[in-house]
């Protein structure tokens, strides 16, 4: 299984579901979750954690600036 | 533990929210081109701190209330004025930073002879263009950017070139006048777009500064609402349409 | 220093302007007004006291570069003529819901469409009832005389500034294009941003660290929170009501019949009332200074006095409704006026009074 080598945080009351971000995700972490926030989106979340590269793609790209990108420090060998 | 809350930590942050942008839940529909470029906005007078010195002019369209969103000090014009209020702004203040926000009624439709005397002018400005090829606050009626064939809700049948003419390339227009100095067509659909427009806005604003003149910032953008698509099949279809007609690219940078 | 000089109506606001510190004039050439940007042009006062002085490409975007100046907390004006004031009805109510202070000069012209360029007061009703759309009104001074051409840029703008609302100075081709020996006031200082900065908490002049964002908007979607708004307006409306009504009365002591004529009317009605006089008749005048606010309750008082009213203006009515509603119906009230940029002369006016109020 592949480490995480980033991670994001969604604000999820303020996310619309758009879904912008599980298109330009280049490694699909993103999926739109069953459920729906306190709005009725269905918000986006990191359904594949393992998967994330920390690129700040989907920040970048979130019309609703509600992600919060993180990415881990490369470690020395 | 998880190695994404190993990750989560002050010191991995790379990217979040600029201050300069409110906490202010946005009005615009989920998926709207609005937020983002709103957002590059804040970031640019984030980074050139120039929070303190910038004026905005918001227009009359979905982004009547853009004042909302960016925490700065805000005129809301008339529909298709905003370059004369910025006009008056900057040649009363010419020490502040001015820029309009304007969508394609406003810019290319009510406001045409503000806009292109404005930049005839060579007003030291910045102005905003949101092209979505349609009107959004009103319900999806036909914009003077409308392409041929496009449905709208005041053009059903799509529209007819015969009967409405074609739609305007405005920034194409400006970019012939003495006035402007930068006129750039962008858009934000993809992470690598809204890098680039990210750093055109940028660039418009240092040219704000060092006294060039208009800098027109076009963002080909999407109406997911309007055009009656889910934001995502808005941005393919964006790309596979709307690009062809109004190419992005620098049009002029001098 | 004080000045005295022999000009225009038109040149004297261009001159009052400059002395008096005015931040910027945008204004679109028409005739009968355009010596007011000439006169500024030559006068070239961003070399002396920094005033902006901008030909825009039409009355719609002077009256909006005056918005955008009026959201600084600068001291900015515009002036036309009927048919490019009618082009400023858009920006002067966005100006009024947006509480913003400004001067637009008004050179009345013969109308209605593009009319005439000979001199007319038909545009009563657009600058008194507001003339855009909504609830406001506009805060009005009527010049009879070049002296108050350059007088009233000063009055304009207290006012202006003191219930952040646009005036209008009512003017009219007559007092616009003739010439008048006129005092000009001395040079004054223009507003510092430091000045502006302490007594506009308004102006939008760059959010400071620690502040809040300052929005000058016309927008209010919640209809309690914009009838409260309206509410607000109104009650500034009546308090301008109460406090700034201006008006001369001249040889009303004793006077049976009462001539209503303000700007270049009143100056014929004054000449009338000579030569009714010397004829016997005792007629004195009412001349409202502001139209809005009109001087109602003079006009109440002076109905239980006269025995008729004379409304002459040089329009087909439109001063004597605010007339007739000020006595109530108490009294005989007529309209006499040339239209279509015809003056009247002194004489017609006696001969109107004689016939529709004396015999009437």
């Amino acid at each position: 299984m592949a480490k995480a080598k980033g991670a994001i945080v969604v604000d999820t009351e303020k996310c619309k579901g758009c879904g912008v971000c599980v298109s330009t995700c280049p490694t699909q972490v993103i999926n739109l979750a069953a459920d729906v926030n306190g709005k009725g989106y269905h918000y986006a979340y990191m359904g594949n954690p393992d998967a994330c590269i920390g690129c700040a793609n989907c920040g970048v790209i979130c019309p609703d600036t509600c992600i919060t990108v993180y990415r881990a420090k490369p470690v020395k060998a | 533990m998880s190695d994404t809350n190993t990750i989560i930590s002050p010191e991995n942050l790379i990217y979040k929210k600029t201050d300069v942008l409110l906490d202010n839940t946005m009005h615009y529909c989920p998926g709207c081109s609005h937020g983002t470029v709103h957002k590059l906005i804040a970031e640019v007078i984030d980074e050139l701190g120039i929070q303190e010195t910038t004026i905005g002019i918001a227009p009359v369209g979905c982004s009547v209330l853009a004042y909302n969103y960016i925490d700065i000090d805000w005129q809301e014009a008339a529909h298709g004025r905003a370059p004369a209020l910025a006009t008056a702004v900057k040649r009363l203040m010419p020490e502040k930073n001015v820029f309009s926000y304007q969508g394609d009624g406003d810019l290319a439709a009510i406001g045409t002879a503000e806009t292109i005397h404005a930049c005839n002018r060579g007003e030291n400005i910045v102005m905003i263009f949101i092209n979505n090829g349609i009107y959004g606050m009103t319900g999806g009626q036909m914009a003077p950017t409308t392409l041929p064939g496009m449905p709208a809700s005041t053009c059903p049948a799509g529209r007819d070139v015969s009967h409405d003419g074609a739609p305007i390339k405005i920034s194409e227009l400006l970019a012939q006048l003495p006035g402007t100095c930068y006129v750039t067509r962008q858009a934000v659909h993809t992470a690598a777009n809204v890098r680039k427009a990210k750093k055109a806005i940028r660039k418009a604003f240092e040219n704000q500064q060092a006294n060039k003149g208009t800098s027109l910032i076009e963002v080909v953008s999407t109406c997911n609402s309007g055009w009656k698509m889910s934001p995502v099949q808005a941005n393919k279809w964006m790309e596979e349409h709307m690009f062809s007609y109004y190419p992005l690219g620098d049009l002029k940078d001098e | 220093m004080k000045e005295l000089k022999l000009m225009k109506g038109n040149e004297a606001i261009a001159h009052a302007a400059i002395r008096y510190g005015v931040d910027g004039y945008f204004g679109y050439p028409i005739t009968p007004q355009s010596e007011v940007m000439e006169t500024l042009m030559a006068e070239k006062p961003w070399d002396t006291t920094g005033m902006v002085v901008l030909q825009a490409e039409s009355e719609v975007a002077s009256i909006n570069m005056v918005y955008g100046g009026a959201g600084c907390g600068k001291r900015v004006m515009t002036s036309s003529s009927s048919p490019g004031v009618s082009l400023m009805q858009e920006g002067l109510t966005y100006l009024a819901g947006s509480e913003l202070p400004c001067v637009v000069v008004n050179v009345v012209r013969g109308g209605p469409g593009l009319g005439t360029i000979q001199p007319a007061q038909s545009d009563y009703f657009q600058a008194v009832k507001g003339g855009g759309h909504g609830d406001y009104k506009l805060i009005t001074l009527a010049p009879a005389s070049v002296q108050e051409m350059a007088d009233f840029v000063e009055d304009a703008f207290e006012l202006a500034f003191k219930y952040r609302n646009p005036v209008m100075i009512l003017s009219d081709g007559i007092i616009g294009q003739m010439m008048e020996k006129v005092e000009l006031k001395e040079f004054k200082p223009r507003w510092t941003p430091e000045y502006i900065e302490e007594n506009f908490p308004w102006a939008t002049t760059g959010k400071k660290k620690g502040q809040e964002r300052r929005i000058i908007t016309s927008v209010e979607l919640d209809p309690y929170v914009m009838e409260d708004f309206n509410y607000r307006l109104q009650a500034k409306y009546k308090a301008c009501e109460e406090n700034e009504v201006r008006y001369e009365k001249i040889m009303c002591d004793d006077a049976e019949y009462l001539l209503v004529a303000y700007g270049s009317s009143a100056r014929i009605c004054q000449k009338s009332v000579e030569i009714a006089r010397e004829k016997g008749i005792k007629v004195g005048m009412l001349r409202p200074i502001t139209l809005y606010p009109f001087p109602e309750k003079q006009l109440k008082d002076l109905a239980a006095q006269v025995k008729g009213i004379l409304s002459v203006e040089m329009s087909a009515g439109q001063m004597i409704e605010d007339i007739k509603l000020a006595v109530e119906c108490k009294i005989p009230v007529q309209h006499y006026g040339r239209l279509g940029g015809i003056i009247h002369s002194p004489g017609e006016v006696i001969e109107a009074l004689e016939q529709k109020i004396i015999g009437g």
